[in-house]
C-alpha cells in the first residue's frame, strides 16, 4: 500500500469514527469534570466572550434536530476541517524554511 | 482534561500562555528543519486522528469518562516537536470552533496536553529507546509507558494550575485528578499500542521515534526527533 493511500485510509477511519461512533460516546463527565464537581469548583467555569456564537458549540452542528445526528455531523466536519488545519499548517511552517 | 475558563486566575492563565507562545513558536521553527515533504500530510492526518478520537468518551469507574489524549501517538509518529504542533492545532480549533476548553485558559490547555504531554513526554520516550532493548516489545513497552505518562503529567500541570490560581487546594486536586487519570491512562496505553502496532504492520516507516536495529534508517529517524 502507498504512504498516500494509507494516509487517506487513517482519514477516512478517523472520519468514520467521528461521524459514526461520536454520537454513541460516553457523555458522563471527564476526569477534570467529575473532580471540579466532586470538590466544589465546577460552577467556576464559564464560556469565554468569544464562545458565545462558536459555530459548532459543544460538538452539535447547528440546525440538526437529532442530537445523535448534529454530533456526528460536527464530527465529520470537524475532524476534516482540523486535518485542513494541520494540513495548512504544516504547509507553512516548511514553506518558511529560510 | 480540557480547562475552561473561569478556572485559572488571570496571573496564571497568563504565565501559561507566555509559555506556550514562546515553545509553540520555536516547535514552528523546528518544523521548518524536520517537515519534510512526506511529514506534512502525515502531520494533518494525525491532527485529524486525534480530534476524532478525542470525541469518543469512553467509561472509566464511577460515571466518568475519559477519552484518549493521543500526545503520545503523535509523538511516536512525529517526533516530539512537531507532535507539539498537532495538539496545539486540535486544542486550538477546539477552543475556538467548538467551545471546548477555555480561550483564557487556552495557553495552559497547550502547555499541559501539548507541551507537557507531547513533547515532554515525547522526549522522555526517544531517550526510553535509547536505554531501553531494541526490540519489538521494548518498543511497544515505550508506547504503553508514554501514553500513560502523557495523560498522567498533564493531570499533574492541570492539578498545579488549579491550585496555583488559588481554585482548589493541591492536596485535595491532585490525588483525585492523578486518581481518575490513572485509568483514563490505562485506556490511552491500550488504544495507543494497538494504533501504533497496526502501524508498525503496515507503514512502519510513519513511526518516527521507532529504530527496532541500529539501521541507518532508524538512527537517522532518532537523530530527526531528537
Amino acid at each position: 500500500m502507498s504512504r498516500r493511500l494509507f494516509l487517506a485510509l487513517v482519514l477516512a477511519v478517523a472520519v468514520a469514527l467521528a461521524f459514526a461512533a461520536s454520537p454513541y460516546a460516553s457523555s458522563s463527565p471527564d476526569g477534570l469534570e467529575r473532580v471540579a464537581t466532586d470538590k466544589g469548583f465546577v460552577e467556576r467555569g464559564k464560556l469565554h466572550s468569544a464562545q458565545h456564537h462558536s459555530p459548532i458549540a459543544d460538538y452539535a452542528f447547528p440546525g440538526i434536530g437529532d442530537p445523535r445526528l448534529a454530533t456526528g455531523v460536527a464530527g465529520f466536519v470537524g475532524t476534516l476541517g482540523v486535518f485542513a488545519v494541520g494540513y495548512g499548517v504544516a504547509r507553512v511552517a516548511r514553506r518558511t524554511r529560510p | 482534561m480540557h480547562i475552561p475558563d473561569g478556572f485559572l486566575d488571570p496571573d496564571v492563565a497568563a504565565a501559561a500562555a507566555v509559555v506556550s507562545v514562546g515553545v509553540v513558536g520555536y516547535s514552528l521553527r523546528r518544523a521548518e528543519h524536520e517537515l519534510d515533504e512526506r511529514r506534512v500530510p502525515l502531520l494533518g492526518v494525525t491532527a485529524a486522528f486525534v480530534f476524532a478520537v478525542q470525541m469518543l468518551n469512553f467509561p472509566v469507574a464511577g460515571g466518568t469518562s475519559g477519552h484518549l489524549l493521543g500526545a503520545a501517538l503523535a509523538a511516536i509518529l512525529l517526533g516530539p516537536w512537531l507532535a507539539c504542533l498537532v495538539m496545539t492545532v486540535v486544542i486550538t480549533s477546539q477552543a475556538f470552533v467548538f467551545a471546548d476548553g477555555g480561550i483564557s485558559a487556552l495557553g495552559a490547555n497547550v502547555l499541559n496536553m501539548g507541551i507537557i504531554g507531547a513533547l515532554g513526554v515525547g522526549y522522555l520516550m526517544v531517550w526510553a529507546r535509547h536505554v531501553l532493548p531494541r526490540t519489538r516489545a521494548g518498543f511497544l513497552a515505550v508506547v504503553a509507558g508514554g501514553s500513560w505518562l502523557a495523560v498522567m503529567a498533564g493531570a499533574t500541570a492541570a492539578s498545579l494550575e488549579l491550585a496555583l490560581s488559588g481554585t482548589v487546594p493541591l492536596g485535595t486536586v491532585l490525588p483525585a485528578m492523578l486518581g481518575v487519570h490513572a485509568l483514563i491512562g490505562i485506556g490511552e496505553a491500550v488504544i495507543t499500542v494497538a494504533a501504533v502496532a497496526a502501524v508498525m504492520v503496515s507503514r512502519p516507516d510513519l513511526l518516527t521515534v521507532r529504530s527496532l536495529r541500529r539501521r541507518a534508517g532508524g538512527a537517522q529517524a532518532i537523530r530527526g526527533a531528537a
